[in-house]
C-alpha cells in the first residue's frame, strides 16, 4: 500500500506545488477549504491533467508528464467517492452498484460481500431517488469498491450530511478501512472525522504541503495550523486493558500510561483510539492530591508554542506518548514552564466522550507518510 | 363527411411517411449538434447557432427556395447526390421529407440541448472513474439522461414536419400522390369551387394529429423526466 503523489502548476486559479507520499492505510488530506485537496484527488483519479505531474501506486505509475504516461480515467482502476454521491438516477441502487463491476470484468469483490459490508441488501432495488444522504453515500462507497479498484478516493464523503447521518456512516468507513485491505486517500476540513479515520495525515495549504506524517505526531503538532481550529489534540492509541464493573469505567493500556474513560461497548483487548483535546488537559508542577481527576501522567515539557492571544499550547511527553495542553499564558509563567520541565498532566475521565474514542486501526499503525521534497 | 377520399388518404399516409422520416433522419445529426452547442466554446459556436436556428427565423419560402438552390436537379449538392448516389430529392417525396426535416430541425435541436445543459457532468465524470470509456459513458449514462429532451425535440419535430407547408411547396410544388401532403393537398381544395367540406374535414384531422402528437411528447417527457428526477 503506497502512494506517490507529485503535482505542480496552476489550476484554475490555484498554484499547486504539492509532494507527499504514503504509505498509510487511510491517508488524510486535511486543510482549510480552498486549499486544493480535491485538486489533489482529481489529479490522482485523471480527470485534472496538470502541466507537471507524477502519480504512482502501488508502484504502478499512472500519470507522468515528464515521460508523457497519462493512464486516461477509465483504465486507473481508482475508486472515487464524490462529495455529493453522484448515483446514477435512472439506475436502481443494484444498478448503480454493479456499474462498475460490469466494466472490471466481474473480478474482485462480490455484490453480496459488498452489501454486506456497507449493510445495503435491503435497499437493492430502491431508486436512488429514495435513499436518505447517508444511504446515498454508501452506496456511493459500495459502487467504487466493486469497480475492483487499487486505490480509493473519499472527497468529503461526509460533509453535506447532518451530524446523526455522519454518525451513521462512521462506522462503515472505519470498516473499509479495516477490512477492505486498500489504502485509502481520505479528503476533510474537519478534525474530528481526520482524528477518527486517519492512520496518516498531509496537512494542505494554499496548494502546499505544509507537514506529512502518521496521524498520532501530526495531529499534536502544536506549531502547525491545526493548532488554531481551535481543537488540537493528541491521539492516544492503546488497548482495553480492563471494564470496571462498579466503577463503570474502562481502562486502556496506552503508551502515556493507563487511562480510565466512561465504559466502552468494545471487548477487553479490543484496540482503541482516543483522542486527548488539548484543552481538556490541565498541568500541575507536583504529583496533585486530593483530586477529583482519575487519570495522572507524569511527563515532561517538551515545547512551548507561539502564544495567540492569552491562549498558549504546549506540547508534553509522557511516557511514550505525545500529548498537547492549552494553558492561558499566566499559567504558564506561573508555574514557570519551559522545556525539560517535569510535570504532571492531568485529565478527567469525563473528557472522554464517545466522540474521542473509537476502534483504532488494527494491526501496523506506524505508517509511513512523508511530505516529499 | 367521415368517409375519406383515395386522394385524402394518399395526403394522410403521405404527411405520415415523410413527417416520420424527417425526424428519424434528422435525429442523429440534431443529439450531435445539440451536444456541441450545449457543451462546447469554440470560435463560430455563434455562427452554428444562427444557422440551426435561420429556418425557425427565415420566411419558409425563402427556406425553400434555398433547398431548390442547393438540392435541385441542378444544384449544388442536388447534382452530386443524384451523380453519385442516385439520391434525387427535386419533385419527389424525399425532398418533402428534407424540407420538413431542415425546418424542424431547431426545435428538436433546442429541446435537446435544453436536456444537455441540464445533465451533472459529474455523472460522465462518475462513470469513467468506475471503468466505462467515453463511447460507453454516452451510451449508458449520457444518453439515458438526455432521452426526454430528445423525444420531445423528436415530436416536436415530428409535429412541425406534418404541418410543414411553405418550404415544401416552394421546394417539391403540390403533385398529387408524390409530394401532395395535408396542408399542401388543404391548400389546394381551397383554391377550388366546392372543396370548403372536404378542407374542414382534413383541418379536423391534421389537429387531431399535431394535439394527439404534443399530448404524447408532454406524457412521455414526464414519464422519463419523472424517473429521472427520483433522486
Amino acid at each position: 500500500m503506497s502512494i506517490a503523489f507529485q503535482a505542480k502548476g496552476m489550476i484554475g486559479d490555484l498554484t499547486l506545488d504539492i509532494a507527499f507520499q504514503s504509505e498509510g492505510r487511510l491517508t488524510a488530506l486535511f486543510g482549510p477549504s480552498g486549499a486544493g485537496k480535491s485538486t489533489i484527488v482529481n489529479i490522482i483519479a485523471g480527470l485534472l491533467r496538470p502541466k507537471q505531474a507524477k502519480v504512482t501506486v502501488d508502484g504502478t505509475v499512472l500519470t507522468d508528464t515528464a515521460a508523457g504516461i497519462g493512464v486516461p480515467t477509465h483504465k486507473r482502476r481508482i475508486g472515487y467517492v464524490f462529495q455529493e454521491a453522484r448515483l446514477f438516477p435512472h439506475l436502481s441502487v443494484k444498478g448503480n452498484l454493479l456499474y462498475g463491476r460490469f466494466f472490471s470484468g466481474g473480478d474482485g469483490r462480490s455484490l453480496e460481500e459488498v452489501t454486506a459490508l456497507l449493510g445495503l441488501d435491503h435497499l437493492l432495488d430502491r431508486g436512488v431517488g429514495r435513499l436518505s444522504g447517508g444511504e446515498r453515500q454508501r452506496v456511493a462507497i459500495g459502487r467504487a469498491l466493486l469497480a475492483a479498484p487499487r486505490l480509493l478516493l473519499l472527497d468529503e464523503p461526509l460533509s453535506s450530511l447532518d451530524e446523526a447521518r455522519k454518525q451513521e456512516v462512521m462506522p462503515y468507513l472505519e470498516r473499509i478501512r479495516d477490512e477492505a485491505g486498500l489504502p485509502i486517500v481520505y479528503v476533510s476540513h474537519s478534525i474530528a472525522e481526520v482524528a477518527r479515520l486517519a492512520t496518516s495525515v498531509v496537512l494542505v495549504e494554499r496548494g502546499h504541503v505544509l507537514a506529512a506524517g502518521p496521524a498520532s505526531e501530526i495531529l499534536s503538532r502544536i506549531d502547525l495550523a491545526v493548532a488554531e481550529e481551535a481543537e488540537t489534540g493528541a491521539l492516544v492509541e492503546g488497548r482495553i486493558a480492563a471494564h470496571e464493573a462498579e466503577t463503570g469505567l474502562t481502562v486502556l493500556e496506552t503508551p502515556a500510561g493507563d487511562l480510565r474513560v466512561p465504559r466502552l461497548n468494545r471487548p477487553q483487548g479490543a484496540s482503541v483510539r482516543a483522542r486527548i483535546r488539548a484543552r481538556d488537559v490541565m498541568i500541575a508542577t507536583k504529583k496533585p492530591q486530593g483530586l477529583s481527576a482519575l487519570n495522572i501522567l507524569p511527563g515532561t515539557v517538551t515545547e512551548i508554542g507561539q502564544p495567540h492571544g492569552p491562549v498558549i499550547e504546549i506540547a508534553l511527553q509522557c511516557g511514550e506518548a505525545r500529548l498537547v495542553a492549552r494553558l492561558t499564558r499566566h499559567s504558564v509563567d506561573a508555574l514557570g514552564l519551559k522545556p525539560g520541565r517535569k510535570i504532571y498532566a492531568v485529565v478527567k475521565s469525563i473528557a472522554f466522550d464517545p466522540e474521542a474514542t473509537t476502534g483504532a486501526p488494527d494491526g501496523k499503525t506506524a505508517a509511513k507518510t512523508a511530505a516529499a521534497s | 363527411m367521415l368517409t375519406l377520399t383515395p386522394e385524402e388518404l394518399t395526403a394522410i399516409g403521405l404527411s405520415l411517411k415523410v413527417a416520420s422520416w424527417a425526424m428519424l433522419a434528422s435525429l442523429p445529426l440534431a443529439v450531435a449538434v445539440a451536444l456541441v452547442l450545449g457543451r462546447c466554446r469554440f470560435f463560430g459556436r455563434a455562427i452554428l447557432n444562427a444557422l440551426v436556428l435561420l429556418p425557425l427565423v427565415l420566411p419558409p419560402v425563402v427556406t425553400g427556395y434555398g433547398l431548390l438552390l442547393l438540392f435541385g436537379r441542378n444544384g449544388l449538392i442536388g447534382h452530386w447526390l443524384a451523380e453519385n448516389l442516385g439520391l434525387v430529392f427535386a419533385f419527389r417525396w424525399t425532398g418533402a421529407a428534407l424540407a420538413a426535416a431542415v425546418m424542424g430541425f431547431p426545435l428538436m435541436v433546442r429541446a435537446i440541448q435544453l436536456s444537455v445543459e441540464g445533465l451533472d457532468r459529474g455523472l460522465e465524470q462518475a462513470a469513467s472513474t468506475l471503468g466505462a470509456n467515453r463511447f460507453l459513458v454516452f451510451l449508458t449514462v449520457t444518453l439515458p439522461l438526455i432521452a426526454p429532451g430528445i423525444i420531445a425535440g423528436a415530436i416536436l419535430c415530428f409535429a412541425r414536419a406534418m404541418g410543414e407547408f411553405g418550404a415544401t411547396i416552394t421546394f417539391v410544388s403540390n403533385i398529387p400522390g408524390e409530394t401532395q401532403t395535408l396542408p399542401t393537398l388543404i391548400y389546394s381544395l381551397t383554391q377550388v369551387p366546392g372543396g370548403d367540406a372536404a378542407a374542414l374535414r382534413l383541418t379536423l384531422i391534421s389537429v387531431t394529429i399535431s394535439l394527439t402528437a404534443l399530448f404524447a411528447s408532454e406524457a412521455v417527457a414526464r414519464h422519463i423526466g419523472e424517473r429521472v428526477k427520483r433522486q
